[in-house]
């Protein structure tokens, strides 16, 4: 019976996006503040069905309700509660339902939060995010319905993958769909202005925060599944350039180079229809990111779902939604040509230069992911594109990019003095000479990669630094007052300094974990010890232990350094019967200069055991970089200025009047 | 000209959304191979280095085995070795390899040497021989030969446990116990 509920729930959804997307719209063009205001209840209202449809789905999977199709497919009653909850959007068709779960409840963000926008743009927002919703409910409803009923009910369930029973892997798909569904927003405020014809300083102000919600989502999401990857598959490794990554790391890069250009849009009056396309890209490489996981274009190692029809469907709403909004894009994009001019050395140049390295990034791993489905279409071999390529195109496109962050933000807005701020910049200079020198001593010349990454990583997050140092005016002035100004710089600018610093601190452990990556694989057999990367590892024993849903062949490990005991690791071979599959846990040790990681394989005829052991050096900096990053996106978001609203349109129409100096203080 | 600009976009898009079309039609998990329930074709590597034993296709009758291609030049490779390991280890199946288009007579061994070797018999293939009369397209592939000497499976790319779980392990077993 709930679940019939929920079923009608999502089609009654439908039926109301349906109004919301059409009388909204009809309102704003007529200036009907009565047909506007049917935005406002019809988000409310979708997502109080959505949340209706979505609870009921996942009452059946805690419930373990078998006589629920999906609940048959990926579900257990022997799994744990937080599996069974989980397990809702562990799957294809639950996970749909997360997605637009979460595309309405950013519906109702706007239509109880967004009290300050004015109505014909609120209404039309609505009105396009409705459009996506409608898109995505016939999807469900028609190829992926979650609440198709089994009868007779089987007496258990197949079971979740059990790869996918991880808490890193429970939490990854929702905070990853709040950043693919987040940029929705961005993308519905590029098509009202659109439509409306207009870009202003105000329109981006209110741009801006939900694109650095969406964007602090994504580098949640992406870091969990990075970090799942890590510490799950067993591998050793946390980056493999796999087209399920890089879907959700195209968006991220063209995301961030949205947030960026939104800034000069909102200081500045410039880069409008640029904003405006890369709005459109990078939800539309959101859509990609569903597309691609979800059609079966792309085969990968967490893809799950495989199923032609629904790849057609996909690609339908792909081609309507993106080719639309591109259609809309060249018939009135070039009418918001104009605004701020600006010479190439300025804040605007240095913005627009890291908008274009992060295009041609996003372009290239986008070409990478896309490349061996091409080559296959016109009849080509199966190919694949491997780290590589995305090594050789990546590396040379990040090291200006970084090298202009650090410069960037001392650049004045219009027309600045780049070696003025080169000469702020001595101190980051001199800790990049310390960085190349310390690797070329311990490492010599034959890792240069390693040499650029940890340049790069000195020269950014000393950068940051100075860059705040800059702003108080540190030494410059009696400290009192530096510190009087530091604490009145606004959030924004704390959390833009943070977010640089995160960033060289993920480059310094991506480059680490990276390049001086150590393994080793052997037979073992219990009481034998070797040396590893400065310690030394004995095999103590292996015993089978049970778990809830699961056996498992554990060894124990006691690692030693200089004679003492440092810990023991107990990684895991488990087997889970119910699914028939083999899952490795493996177990790892976290210090700050680097991760010993441990895995345990089966037993080899004559009684010995293959172990790997890994190496893998200032890999929990790559977590913590991505923390800061996500901490400085919250600082920001907090900022004043975006909880007192956007100035007036009037005044925001004629922003060359706004003193340069006041505008550059407040980034 | 400038409003020619806004539509490059659109037209990037419609390509791309073009050869979604094609790869649509395509099954992924399906890679057709003309050998499919065909007898391994005829051919006698030398041994590596280090090794006794080469690999003729007559060593491929008698028992269910898989047949890996792989070389110390192949990144992907690298990646599945540990797995082919496991498979070792745990005594499923017997891996046969042919090391592929190896530069230097002492790359391949070498590999082994510091990694670990999980195959019975190899085949030193520096000039493709089998490997064009089988077919590779690529690094790594594996092929599963049944007891008769017939090629009963083509996977390309790297062997994980996911598609080990899902796609060989079944067909080696399904083939062992028939």
């Amino acid at each position: 019976m709930i679940v019939e509920l929920g079923h009608y729930a999502l089609i009654l959804a439908l039926a109301v996006a349906l109004i919301q997307g059409v009388v909204p719209m009809l309102g704003a063009q007529r200036r009907d503040a009565a047909f506007m205001e049917v935005a406002r209840t019809g988000a409310l209202a979708q997502f109080v069905l959505i949340a209706l449809s979505f609870g009921s789905l996942m009452y059946a999977h805690a419930t373990s309700d078998f006589s629920v199709a999906n609940v048959v497919a990926n579900s257990h009653s022997s799994k744990p509660m937080l599996y069974k909850l989980a397990g809702t959007w562990g799957n294809h068709e639950g996970s749909m339902l997360l997605w637009v779960l979460i595309l309405a409840i950013f519906g109702a963000a706007v239509a109880a939060f967004g009290v300050n926008l004015p109505q014909a743009l609120r209404a039309r927002v609505l009105a396009v995010q409705s459009w996506i919703a409608i898109a995505f409910y016939l999807f469900i409803i028609f190829t992926s319905d979650p609440f198709t009923r089994m009868i007779p009910a089987p007496l258990d369930g197949a079971g979740l993958n059990p790869l996918l029973q991880d808490p890193g892997l429970a939490f990854h798909p929702p905070f990853l769909y709040l950043g693919y569904v987040g940029f929705s927003m961005a993308f519905s405020f590029a098509i009202a202005a659109l439509i409306e014809g207009r870009v202003d300083a105000a329109w981006a102000r209110w741009v801006r925060p939900w694109t650095l919600a969406a964007w602090m989502f994504l580098t949640v999401g992406i870091t969990l599944g990075s970090w799942w990857a890590y510490y799950e598959l067993g591998w050793g490794g946390w980056w493999f350039w796999d087209p399920v990554e890089n879907a959700s790391l195209m968006p991220w890069l063209a995301g961030t180079a949205l947030l960026h250009s939104a800034s000069v849009v909102e200081k500045r009056d410039a880069l409008k229809g640029w904003t405006i396309f890369l709005a459109i890209v990078t939800f539309g490489l959101s859509l990609l990111g569903t597309f691609l996981v979800r059609s079966g274009v792309l085969t990968s190692v967490h893809a799950f779902a495989v199923d032609p029809a629904r790849g057609i469907f996909i690609l339908g709403l792909l081609v309507v939604i993106i080719g639309g909004s591109l259609a809309l894009f060249a018939w009135r994009g070039p009418a918001l040509q104009g605004g701020g001019l600006f010479q190439p050395i300025s804040r605007e140049g240095a913005l627009l230069l890291n908008n274009l390295l992060l295009a041609t990034a996003a372009a290239s791993v986008l070409l990478g992911t896309l490349y061996p489905l091409m080559l296959e279409a016109v009849g080509g071999d199966k190919v694949s594109v491997g780290p590589p390529f995305f090594n050789a195109v990546f590396i040379p496109l990040m090291a200006p990019l970084v090298a202009a962050m650090a410069v960037g933000p001392l650049l004045a807005w219009k027309r600045a003095d780049l070696a003025a701020a080169l000469s702020r910049l001595w101190l980051a200079a001199l800790a990049t000479l310390a960085a190349i020198l310390t690797v070329w001593l311990v490492h010599g010349l034959r890792d240069l990669v390693g040499i650029v990454g940890m340049a790069m990583a000195a020269w950014l997050f000393v950068g940051a630094l100075s860059e705040l140092a800059v702003r108080i005016k540190l030494f410059a002035v009696p400290l009192s007052e530096s510190a009087r100004r530091l604490a009145n710089l606004p959030r924004a600018a704390w959390g833009m300094s943070l977010a640089h610093a995160g960033l060289a601190v993920a480059i310094a452990g991506m480059t680490g974990a990276g390049v001086w990556k150590q393994e080793s694989v052997q037979l073992m057999t219990p009481g034998q010890t070797l040396s590893f990367a400065g310690y030394d590892i004995t095999l103590d024993a292996v015993q089978p232990v049970a778990g809830p849903n699961y056996e498992a062949t554990r060894g124990s490990f006691t690692l030693e350094r200089d004679g003492r005991k440092r810990a023991t690791m107990t990684p895991e071979k488990r087997f889970y019967p119910v699914e028939g599959r083999q899952t490795t846990e493996a177990a790892i040790r976290t210090t700050v200069s680097g991760d010993i990681y441990l895995v345990i394989g089966d037993r080899q005829g004559d009684g010995g055991y293959v172990t790997r052991f890994y190496f893998n050096p200032l890999v929990v900096w790559i977590w913590a970089g991505a923390a800061f990053m996500v901490a400085g996106g919250l600082l920001s978001l907090s900022d004043r200025r975006h909880r007192i609203g956007a100035p007036s349109r009037k005044a925001a129409r004629a922003p060359g009047v706004t003193p340069i100096g006041t505008a550059g203080a407040r980034t | 000209m400038s409003r020619l600009l806004f539509f490059i976009p659109l037209a990037i898009f419609l390509v791309l959304a073009g050869y979604f079309w094609i790869g649509l039609g395509k099954d992924p998990h399906e890679i057709p191979s003309v050998l499919i329930d065909r007898p391994v074709p005829e051919f006698a590597l030398p041994p590596i280095e280090g090794r006794e034993r080469g690999l003729a296709s007559a060593d491929l009758r008698g028992e269910v085995s898989l047949l890996n291609v792989f070389g110390s030049w192949c990144v992907a490779c690298a990646v599945e070795h540990p797995f082919l390991m496991e498979v070792k280890a745990d005594g499923l199946v017997p891996i046969h390899a042919i090391d592929w288009r190896e530069k230097d007579r002492t790359a391949g061994p070498a590999w082994l040497a510091r990694r670990g070797d999980p195959y019975t018999l190899i085949g030193d293939d520096p000039d493709s021989r089998a490997a064009i009369a089988l077919g590779v397209t690529g690094a790594p592939e594996t092929f599963i030969i049944d007891r008769n000497g017939v090629i009963r499976y083509k996977h390309v790319g790297p062997i994980t446990p996911e598609n080990w779980e899902t796609q060989l392990w079944p067909i080696v077993r399904a083939l062992q116990r028939g």
